[in-house]
């Protein structure tokens, strides 16, 4: 059935390597000369990570795709990836447009008012000064934050920060939409606002892939999920099976946790 | 056929697009361009930052380049005595130190943007180009200020408002292009490697001392024979402030050398640091 839709984002064996630092191998500046005069790097230790091995994926406009794992299982990496974010060391990801990353709290600046971070926001997704404007209202009245809206952000609650990026960045149309963890704060009601507002988005003929922590959510709007394990898919299928095979999973591995 | 051949058929036939191509410089600088909307919103929010805390909010753009001047001018006009054959020393002084201290700050704080605002590379897909250039043009917010005080103190010194002051604008043309240029130099190369930004405060200290900010270069090294005191005026440093003094005052005057070097330095740094950053665009994610 899959087969009259559009495809909006094909992930073609896709391998993601990081290196990471892990700090400082000397804790004094005599250490790190001793580890210079020996021939080794003083500074850092860097460790290489395998983190996304050969992932093959096609989604379709209108799929909302969860995605679920342990942590370090590769969901963020593979997002990264998806949004021209993160190298690929092998393999290649074919998308139909620019995937957005839902990440634009990244440029907001806590000492200048809502408003003006609404602007930054809009501005950093790419939208013009004009677009941003007529966008405004709605994008204030998502947040539910009209009284504060010209007050520093530095000054709102963890609660109205988190909304008001959300409604930034869920503001405008993206066919390939991509959010990590971004609904885990707000409050119940603003929780079922933006679930509402993710269905919305792929009802458009876009597409969207979720991280989330909770079940409840993807559970909730995902129509497929991919189960990660280590960097390779372990499972992909109907979110229902999916989230029913790796809960299974995880029981069973429990008592290690 | 393979899950590979599939995808690759998939792709072929709804044209989609690899998130990995790479650019031409003129489509980099096409995007860069239709960013500046954006460019400058970072720089207004930045500048909102760093004076969010303080009571006269912007006003610290102005007072801080009058509290150099007096600082500079006690210290080095007063107390060591390095006006030793300049004339009108508060003027030239003055015009030196805060030249000096646009591209220093400039080429200091670009380098640093680059990891400054990891985050936002980490999230948004956009030409990186945006980040030095942000940090520039703040700068230059500031220069255009720092200017406009300058040229009260020199009138004040009692320099004549003479036809060579129109010139000023070309003078800042040149040496906002030198910086820029280097500025995108030195923004790659910080994100490449934290160490620069432990090394820069000495090199800039070094090149300050031999730009003459704070005595006349052809004075203080005529023991050391001609040729080394010809060499450091004609070093991007010392070009930008002679020039800068020469359109001002009437008593400074420099070789049509330099208005050559002023040019040649200018346009080689903004083409090579422009071409040198767009190559390192894959490396900054």
């Amino acid at each position: 059935m899959s087969e009259e839709l559009r495809p909006t984002v094909v992930m073609d064996e896709v391998h993601i390597k990081y290196r990471v630092v892990l700090g400082s191998g000397a804790s004094s500046a005599a250490g790190a000369l001793r580890s210079l005069i020996r021939g080794k790097a003083p500074a850092q230790v860097v460790k290489s990570v395998h983190a996304v091995k050969g992932v093959s994926f096609v989604a379709y406009e209108g799929d909302v795709i969860g995605l679920v794992g342990r942590n370090g299982s590769g969901k963020s990496s593979l997002l990264r990836g998806i949004a021209g974010l993160q190298k690929l060391a092998d393999g290649d990801i074919y998308t139909s447009s620019q995937a957005t990353l839902l990440g634009v709290g990244a440029a907001l600046n806590k000492s200048v008012s809502g408003n003006r971070n609404i602007t930054l926001g809009g501005l950093a997704m790419g939208l013009s000064r004009d677009e941003i404007d007529e966008l405004r209202p709605s994008i204030i009245d998502f947040a539910g934050i009209p009284d504060a809206i010209d007050l520093p952000m530095g000054t709102y609650s963890s609660g109205m920060q988190a909304r008001l990026r959300f409604a930034i960045a869920a503001s405008r149309q993206h066919e390939i939409l991509l959010v990590d963890e971004a609904l885990s704060t707000g409050d119940t009601e603003f929780r079922r606002r933006s679930q509402a507002r993710i269905r919305e988005l792929s009802g458009h003929a876009g597409t969207v892939f979720l991280v989330a922590h909770g079940h409840g959510m993807i559970r909730e709007v995902c129509n497929r999920s991919i189960w990660l394990d280590k960097g390779v898919i372990k499972m992909t299928g109907p979110t229902d099976e999916v989230l029913a095979a790796y809960e299974a999973d995880m029981e069973g591995k429990k008592p290690t946790a | 056929m393979t899950t590979h051949d599939d995808n690759l058929a998939l792709v072929e036939k709804y044209g989609l697009k690899s998130a990995s191509v790479t650019q031409t410089l003129r489509a980099y600088l096409r995007d860069t361009w239709n960013r500046r909307a954006f460019i400058s919103e970072l720089a207004n929010a930045s500048s909102t930052q760093q004076y969010a805390d303080s009571l006269i909010g912007r006003l610290w753009q102005l007072f801080t380049p009058i509290l150099n001047a007096g600082i500079y001018y006690l210290m080095f006009g007063v107390l060591l005595g390095t006006r030793r054959g300049v004339e009108n020393y508060p003027a030239f002084l003055i015009a030196g130190v805060f030249a000096f201290n646009f591209m220093q700050t400039t080429v200091t704080s670009a380098q640093n943007c680059i990891n400054k605002n990891a985050r936002l590379v980490s999230a948004i897909h956009f030409p990186k180009l945006v980040l030095p250039l942000a940090t520039i043009y703040q700068q230059m917010q500031q220069y255009i200020v720092t200017l406009g005080v300058l040229v009260v103190l020199v009138l004040a010194t009692g320099e004549p408002l003479t036809w060579s002051w129109l010139l000023l604008p070309v003078v800042i043309f040149l040496q906002l292009l030198f910086t820029t240029g280097f500025g995108l130099m030195a923004a790659r190369i910080g994100a490449r490697s934290r160490d620069i930004g432990q090394l820069l405060p000495f090199f800039m200290r070094t090149w300050r001392y031999v730009s003459g900010v704070f005595f006349s270069i052809t004075v203080f090294t005529s023991h050391l024979g001609h040729g080394i005191g010809q060499y450091l005026t004609l070093n991007p440093g010392a070009v930008y402030l002679d020039l800068l003094r020469d359109v001002l005052m009437q008593t400074q005057t420099v070789s049509p050398s330099v208005w050559v070097a002023g040019v040649l330095w200018s346009f080689s740094f903004f083409g090579l640091g422009l071409v040198y950053f767009f190559r390192g665009e894959n490396t900054y994610v």
